[in-house]
């Protein structure tokens, strides 16, 4: 099962649910943690992981034979970035704007391009305890992010649970990282700008077609229209994690509730449990 | 005319708060929500909507059915694996119009992409230009460009010199276009081990294009240990810390009662934030 954690709003805690959730499913198979926050990865932070390996990420970016090329501008015209341009006698690449399409070298009458890579970021994977454990660093001054989030991806088991931490918001970064899970899960907190968030959150799975349920962190004293509105919404509420300074702190040191207050495990079992249920409900009934 | 940009890293920091004060405090000035995917500013000031426009950006293959034989070749070809059973997923599509060149019958077309809406509102505190990004759309880089170019063009003609832009998180393609340019960034933090890595990451953004950058430590006495860290990372890179504003629940009562805090409380948080902000003018006076 794929099971993404995401939400509208940043610094809803879930990182911290991500990793707590995966911890708590020690001993009951197979588990790997994607982290696929790759602007702002964090989940390392948690699980402190050893880390095994690495690759770079490399988009395929155009270099031009001079030789061979009659400036002829075909490559100009069809690159949809303005990422190859030619003036005159020159042939000028933007390699930050490529998107490594292939459509130029393919359709370059004269064959003189060629591919080389330019690295936008990396990716690392390890393990923690008996957890298995990758991510996606964003190179620093680097504008997109789902090519990183994509090789992430890849490096998905094909059986156990997986768990992917998925950047906040509702953009294409979103919508990359929690593309194919058979659920979602929504961290919010109960506040105006929590539910606002939440409502984007809930209309992009919607679009995606990928089951919802929440985790309402730090509830307790504010309002109750986060409540209302997954009532009205029909999305269930699966845990609730209360308002408390123990676990602010334990956050702030990079701990997770799985470690930090091992009496939480049972609830992220229970929610791991709920979930399942849900998607396995739905896959007996795939026109819902 | 000066423009400053309050970013955060990750969300949740209390940035669109603090900018939401900044609103109050400032006397003139545009604000401008360049957060277009989760945009919660409006929340805070009560906007009256004046001017709404479709924002365009981009374009999606379609592929004309009547005329597909089939052939299976754009499916080969498309490096983002958009193409599946001769049609396009719109959501994996990058517009890149690479099949649309190659295809035998001439079947696909590439045409323009919904890509969201931006705002022109009035608010008691100034214009405000806001967006909203089309779910799951990409180039919210363009859209962000797009808010900032029509706050400039609205300072330009009612003759204001200051924009305060409330910054989306991370540090992709919708914080560089919030970012390059401006006169100073306020990077909210909190001192968390995750606040840390992330407001490290966004400093390196502000360097790489050259923008100066103010801290901000929010929440500042949820980790002393960890907010002392920050303090000798800031000093090592010549960064400095504008303000250290310890946790409210204030903050939260505010924003459920849809105000800035400073005119919702005069207490702690209040005080702290306005000394910010008279740090911050010091700053663009220079
Ligand atoms: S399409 Fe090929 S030959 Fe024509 S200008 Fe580009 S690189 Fe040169
Ligand atoms: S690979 Fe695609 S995006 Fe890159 S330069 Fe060639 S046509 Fe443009
Ligand atoms: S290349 Fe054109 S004809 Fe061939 S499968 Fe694609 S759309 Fe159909
Ligand atoms: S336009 Fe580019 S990304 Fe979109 S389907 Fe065609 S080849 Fe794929």
């Amino acid at each position: 099962m794929i099971l993404s954690v995401a939400s509208g709003k940043g610094g809803t805690g879930k990182t911290l649910i991500a990793t707590s959730l995966a911890l708590s499913l020690k001993g009951r198979g197979k588990v790997q943690l994607l982290d696929c926050d790759v602007e702002e990865p964090n989940a390392h932070i948690f699980l402190k992981p050893v880390i095994s390996g690495s690759e770079e990420v490399l988009i395929p970016v155009p270099h031009v034979d001079e030789n061979t090329c009659t400036r002829c501008g075909k490559c100009a015209e069809v690159c949809a970035y303005h990422a190859i341009a030619v003036f005159g006698e020159y042939v000028l690449t933007f390699p930050e704007l490529c998107h490594g399409c292939g459509a130029c070298s393919y359709l370059c009458p004269e064959k003189a391009i060629s591919e080389e890579g330019r690295e936008s970021g990396i990716v690392e994977w390890g393990h923690s305890d008996t957890i298995e454990f990758a991510h996606g660093r964003l190179n620093i001054g680097e504008a997109m992010a789902p090519p990183v989030i994509r090789k992430v991806k890849e490096l998905a088991h094909d059986n156990g649970t997986i768990i992917i931490d998925a950047p906040p918001g509702t953009s294409c970064p979103v919508v990359e990282s929690v593309r194919g899970s058979d659920f979602c899960l929504l961290v919010t907190e109960p506040t105006p700008f929590g539910l606002n968030d939440l409502e984007l959150a809930v209309e992009t799975m919607k679009e995606l077609d990928i089951p919802c349920g929440i985790v309402l962190n730090r509830a307790g004293f504010s309002d109750d229209k986060v409540e209302a509105y997954c009532r009205k919404e029909n999305i269930p509420i699966l845990l609730t994690i209360p308002l408390d300074t123990e676990i602010a702190r334990l956050y702030s040191r990079g701990v997770t509730l799985a470690e930090g207050l091992p009496e939480w495990r049972e609830g992220f079992v229970e929610l791991y449990g709920k979930i399942w249920e849900i998607v396995d409900e739905r896959s007996r009934c795939p026109q819902r | 005319m000066k423009e400053v940009v309050v970013l955060s890293g990750k969300g949740g920091t209390g940035k669109t708060s603090i900018v939401g004060s900044f609103a109050a405090l400032a006397k003139n000035k545009v604000l401008a929500d360049c957060d277009v995917d989760a945009a919660d500013l409006h929340l805070l000031l009560n906007p009256e909507l004046k001017d709404e426009h479709d924002f365009w950006s981009g374009e999606v293959a379609v592929i004309d059915p009547e005329k597909c034989t089939q052939c299976g070749l754009c499916q080969e070809i498309c490096r983002f694996s958009a193409i599946d059973n001769y049609t396009v997923d719109a959501s994996s599509c990058e517009g890149c119009g690479f099949c649309s060149r190659i295809c035998p019958p001439e079947a696909i077309t590439m045409k323009e992409r919904y890509s969201g809406q931006w705002f022109i509102s009035a608010t008691r505190y100034g214009p405000l230009v806001h967006a909203r990004l089309g779910i799951g759309q990409e180039n919210s880089g363009k859209l962000v460009a797009t808010v900032r170019q029509q706050a400039k063009q609205l300072a330009e003609t009612q003759g204001i010199d200051l924009i305060i832009s409330d910054g989306p998180p991370g540090i992709g393609c919708p914080v560089i276009s919030s970012l390059s340019g401006a006169s100073l960034a306020l990077l909210v933090t909190e001192p968390t081990l995750s606040g840390i890595h992330d407001l490290e990451r966004v400093l390196g953004v502000c360097r790489h294009f050259s923008v100066p950058a103010l801290v901000c430590v929010n929440k500042s006495d949820i980790n002393e240990e960890n907010t002392h860290h920050i303090e000798k990372y800031c000093l090592e890179q010549g960064t400095e810390i504008a303000a250290r504003i310890p946790f409210d629940n204030t903050v939260t009562e505010a924003m459920i009662h849809g105000k800035p805090i400073v005119e919702y409380s005069h207490n702690g948080v209040a005080h702290h934030i306005e000394k910010l902000w008279e740090k911050i003018t010091g700053t663009l006076a220079g």
